[in-house]
């Protein structure tokens, strides 16, 4: 069996065995992979996003460790040092060797690191693995408190994300540029200027049109020396001044490179010796080095096609790229600097509104080769795809601003133009997969075209194809609503419907359901209705909800008292264990710092919370689609490390929206310092004390599907940060779908996280005073749900197993005793298995 | 067409407003006692897919038009009129008469 040998495990190298072993049905080829890296390959071009989650494993790429793949050999951690050719060999850094029929080579790029003095410091790291930014946070965090500062040599693509993860890690970042201009490669002066300003918002400072003269150690610090004769004190370095193709295998072994590096591969990428081959970022294709996947996945599908005898070369490529930093829209495709022949440009640079955008287009106006935008990238997808066609519009109606522009739709599309270029598939594959094969929703579509999967900008375009092959993405509720649970929310406010029986004969039909009838009855809570068992919205309730505690696997309830951010006195700790042990009832802690009473009947139910409301507590809403808890580490008032009093702020938060009603429940946490003791970033909300405020994190959650929350905004004062989360949370109760968390929410939001800050945080969608107002509404409305049973008879009367005989106790609960506790006895064995 | 020779008073009807149900304990016998948005139904308290003695506590809607409520503990949906379940096959639970007379709601024996 013949055996392919590749050197390097990245991305490109990824799609190469993937592909060659799509290709290779009658599997004639042995695979042996050696990475330098220990790990299988992973999404680099999401490298920026590790900050978030510090999570290696929200980086993978499916199927990379080939686990289930008997003809592919993955070797990590294994550096192929020589390739003797004659032989047809390679050898590794371990001193293994492997022969070869046919060698990839497809090591990448290494950071180019410019001859500056100092370089070698510690404390001056490049940005291109894990381990990078590994060590990049490991170094952030030695330097401990203060304001840090950090640097970043280069003020490209990468060093723009490189600024942005260092300032996610709390650090303030200062960008230093050669060129006059931020993205010199891509953006040409006028979106350069606008460039910078949006940056410097960001609390980024730039600095262009000076070099770096020397790197200084000073004690633990380094001083940088700029060329215009700046100081910078700064905690660390980063290089990201550009790559260099790893194409020394090839230069020693005596294959062709390119005049500016890469190893020189023809059309079909192959090198001098027809048995060797490269692709990707170390590859010079006709002499030309790709810096970006796109490329680089064509190159591997062009090998693997030629390796199983079919004939393929490396199409023109897309060059077209978008800057994934966050707030900043910056993108650039095609010719973007007019270097085409008799290309004429248009722009318009709006200073006031913040966009630049500018088109190139051919001499006679009416072919698109080429554009930037700076501010307002919205029509990246369409333009880019439209890139050597003729336009659908003048292009100076194309850049006016939204709502008076002629706005490229999917339609104005032809069928070849590509719709992902990461993946390079065009509008006709996409519309085959739906038309065809039936995908009907854009995760089918993803899995089976592969479209959106790696830099996931083309997504939204995808959801755009679906409706224009008119693939209705049913929104329905359930049978009896077709509309969505955000509709119904902005039905029942807009209409000010009060009963589930109004809103049903007027928008929906029949006579509900366990789906809709607690949807909204949540609806009708979180608009302020009164009490959740008022009139006819009891029957609307889920059991919980309708017996305002949780129903246990035999028919008896759990009772849980908010215990707010965990903190407690001994004296109400008494009071629990005394109504405990007084009704009899299991004790347990919850994950949720607070305690659960189980094993009450329903009869039982009003006598336990009046021992308790007496006592000054309230419900907990552990049975609600509400707030649960805010959980809290003990903070700056014990802990050593505290930097701001978490406890306080979590009972303030706590108590802030206690009892919202929302489409699932919210969890919250505040941790007093980065430790994180509180687990924040696992919750809906999570806060964690900086020196200089608060950092505020959304959308995580544990469950099922765990998920570190994202950072939304940070260092914040306590009242920025109490009104960012109200309006996250009001947000989120409007527009969710029925039992989605915040997860969920955010990843389905056209635009994701952006788009939320741009909603919460700079009101783009102009809607803050009214969610600000609707939590104001909320806090002050808020009343204690057992009380509000307790104070009335006729809610009173239906806390009984029987309505023909009150106080008999319901014969089916029956207890045992483990552990010194009672545990319930299940009478009736179920029927049906689950 | 059932003959019911006993009927038990259970409570007045407006003991249990629209679209819910109760629990009643007749001759030792846990029965659910539902108003639904066309009459009355009532069925076995016992709920087959979980074991508990709770399906009085699920929530009363309709599936299609048939009158049904869904199981508080795993959902499970039952027809009202006959007690099969719509999402578990072959499982039903015992249907019994019911009837309001004078404002007061009565069970037969099923
Ligand atoms: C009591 C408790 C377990 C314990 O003894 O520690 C518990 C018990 C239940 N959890 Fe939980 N969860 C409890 C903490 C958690 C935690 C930990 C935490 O909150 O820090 C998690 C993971 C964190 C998270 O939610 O993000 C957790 C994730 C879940 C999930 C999965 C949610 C998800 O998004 O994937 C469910 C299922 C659901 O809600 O759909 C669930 C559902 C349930 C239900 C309500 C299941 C049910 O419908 O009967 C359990 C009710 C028990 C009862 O009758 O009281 N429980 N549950 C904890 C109560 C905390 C509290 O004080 O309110
Ligand atoms: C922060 C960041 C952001 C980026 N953003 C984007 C973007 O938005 N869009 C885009 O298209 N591209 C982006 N890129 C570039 C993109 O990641 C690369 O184009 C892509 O990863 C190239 O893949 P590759 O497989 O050719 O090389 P690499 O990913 O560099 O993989 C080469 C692998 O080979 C290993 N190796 C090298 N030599 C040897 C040897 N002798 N023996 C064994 N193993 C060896 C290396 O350790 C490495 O693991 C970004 C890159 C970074 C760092
Ligand atoms: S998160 Fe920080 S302040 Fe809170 S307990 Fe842990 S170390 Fe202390
Ligand atoms: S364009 Fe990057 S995933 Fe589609």
């Amino acid at each position: 069996m013949p055996t392919v040998v590749v050197a390097g495990h990245g991305m490109v190298a990824h799609r190469f065995v993937e592909a060659l072993r799509a290709a290779d049905t009658a599997g004639e080829w042995r695979v042996v992979v050696f990475g330098e890296e220990n790990r299988p390959a992973y999404d680099r071009v999401a490298l920026t996003s590790y900050v978030d989650s510090w999570d290696p494993a929200a980086l993978a790429l499916p199927g990379s460790d080939y686990a289930d793949d008997d003809a592919v050999e993955l070797r990590l951690g294994e550096l192929v040092v020589s390739v003797d050719r004659d032989a047809k060999t390679v050898t590794t850094a371990s001193g293994h060797v492997e022969p070869y029929d046919s060698l990839v080579l497809a090591t990448g790029s290494r950071p180019f690191v410019p001859p500056v003095p100092g370089r070698d410091l510690p404390g001056v790291f490049v940005y291109r693995t894990i381990e990078d930014l590994d060590a990049i946070r490991a170094a952030a965090e030695r330097q401990g408190r203060g304001r840090r500062a950090a640097m970043v040599i280069g003020g490209g693509l990468l060093g723009l994300e490189a600024a942005k993860a260092l300032r996610d890690m709390g650090l303030s970042p200062h960008v230093v540029e050669m060129a006059p201009r931020l993205m010199p490669l891509q953006v040409d002066d006028g979106g350069g200027g606008l460039l910078r300003r949006l940056i410097t918002n960001l609390d980024v400072t730039v600095h262009t049109g000076t070099s770096t003269d020397a790197i200084e150690a000073d004690g633990s610090r380094l001083l940088a020396r700029l060329g215009n004769g700046t100081e910078l004190d700064v905690d660390l370095v980063v290089f990201s001044a550009g790559v260099r193709p790893r194409d020394d295998l090839a230069r020693e072994s005596g294959l062709d490179v390119g005049e500016r590096g890469g190893v020189l591969v023809d059309a079909t990428c192959r090198t001098s010796d027809p048995a060797v081959y490269a692709i990707g970022e170390c590859a010079a294709v006709e002499g030309r080095v790709y810096g970006i996947v796109a490329p680089g996945y064509a190159m591997a599908e062009v090998v693997a096609a030629q390796l199983t005898g079919a004939a393929a070369s490396f199409p023109e490529p897309d060059t077209a790229t978008k800057l994934k930093l966050m707030g900043v829209d910056v993108a650039s495709f095609g010719d973007a600097h007019g270097a085409t022949e008799g290309s004429l440009e248009v722009a318009v640079n709006d200073a006031v509104a913040g966009t630049y955008k500018k088109l190139v287009v051919t001499d006679d106006g009416r072919t698109l080769l080429g554009g930037v935008l700076v501010g307002d990238a919205a029509e990246y997808n369409t333009l880019r795809a439209l890139v050597g066609r003729p336009l659908p519009a003048d292009p100076g109606a194309l850049l006016a601003p939204a709502g008076g522009g002629a706005a490229v739709g999917v339609d104005a599309l032809p069928d070849e133009a590509q719709v992902c270029s990461c993946n390079g598939v065009s509008k006709g594959a996409l519309t085959r997969a739906i038309t065809e094969d039936g995908c009907d929703s854009v995760g089918k579509l993803k899995a089976c075209t592969r479209a959106g999967t790696s830099c996931g900008s083309c997504v939204p375009m995808l959801a755009k194809l679906l409706n224009a092959c008119g693939v209705e993405q049913s929104k329905a509720l359930c049978e009896h609503f077709t509309q969505s649970r955000a509709d119904l929310f902005e039905i029942i406010q807009a209409t000010q419907i009060t009963t589930f029986s109004e809103l049903v004969s007027r928008y929906g039909t029949g006579t509900g359901c366990a789906v809709c009838k607690p949807a909204v009855a949540s609806i009708l809570a979180t608009l302020g209705n009164g009490h959740i068992l008022g009139g006819e919205q009891a029957s609307l309730q889920d059991t919980n909800d309708r017996f305002l505690a949780n129903m246990q696997r035999n028919g008896s309830y759990s009772v849980v008292p908010r215990i707010p951010g965990g903190e407690i006195t001994p004296e109400k700790l008494m009071v629990i264990a005394q109504v405990a042990q007084d009704f009899g009832l299991y004790t347990k802690i919850t994950g949720g710092q607070r305690i659960d009473l189980f094993g009450a009947t329903v009869d039982q139910l009003p006598d336990i919370w009046r021992r308790l409301v007496d006592a000054g507590f309230e419900s907990g809403h552990a049975y609600g689609k509400a707030l649960r808890t805010v959980k809290s580490c003990v903070g700056s008032t014990w802990c050593r490390y505290g930097v701001q009093d978490s406890v306080g702020l979590a009972i303030d938060l706590e108590l802030r929206y206690r009892g919202l009603r929302s489409p699932h429940k919210i969890k919250a946490g505040v941790s007093g310092c980065a430790r994180e003791c509180a687990e924040a970033r696992g919750k809906d909300f999570g806060v964690i004390a900086t020196e200089h405020g608060w950092n505020l994190y959304v959308g995580g959650n544990g469950g099922a599907t765990p998920r570190h929350a994202e950072l939304l905004v940070s260092d914040v004062d306590t009242e920025t940060l109490v009104r960012t989360i109200d309006r996250f949370l009001m947000f989120y109760v409007r527009t969710a779908d029925r039992l989605q968390r915040t997860a969920p929410w955010i990843e389905e939001m056209e635009g994701g996280l952006d788009h939320l800050r741009a909603v919460i945080v700079d009101d783009s969608l102009g809607i803050c005073e009214d969610l600000d107002a609707a939590m104001a509404k909320h806090v002050e409305g808020y009343t204690d749900e057992w009380r509000g049973v307790l104070e009335d008879p006729d809610k009173l009367a239906r806390f009984s197993s029987f309505v023909n005989a009150p106080g008999t106790p319901d014969p089916s609960i029956s207890f045992r005793e483990e552990r010194e506790q009672k545990i319930p006895v299940l009478l009736g064995i179920p029927e049906v298995r689950r | 067409m059932t003959m019911t020779s006993s009927w038990t008073a259970v409570c007045a009807a407006a003991n249990i407003p629209e679209f819910s149900g109760a629990a009643a304990l007749i001759d030792g016998q846990q029965v659910a006692v539902f108003h639904a948005g066309d009459g009355w139904y009532a069925l076995s308290n016992w709920d087959p897919c979980s074991g508990a003695a709770v399906l009085s506590r699920g929530i009363v809607g309709d599936a299609g038009g048939e009158p049904v409520v869904a199981s508080p503990v795993y959902k499970e949906r039952f027809s009202l009129r006959t007690g099969a379940c719509l999402d578990a096959e072959g499982v039903s639970v015992p249907v019994y008469p019911v009837r309001v007379r004078d404002g007061v709601i009565e069970v037969g024996s099923p």
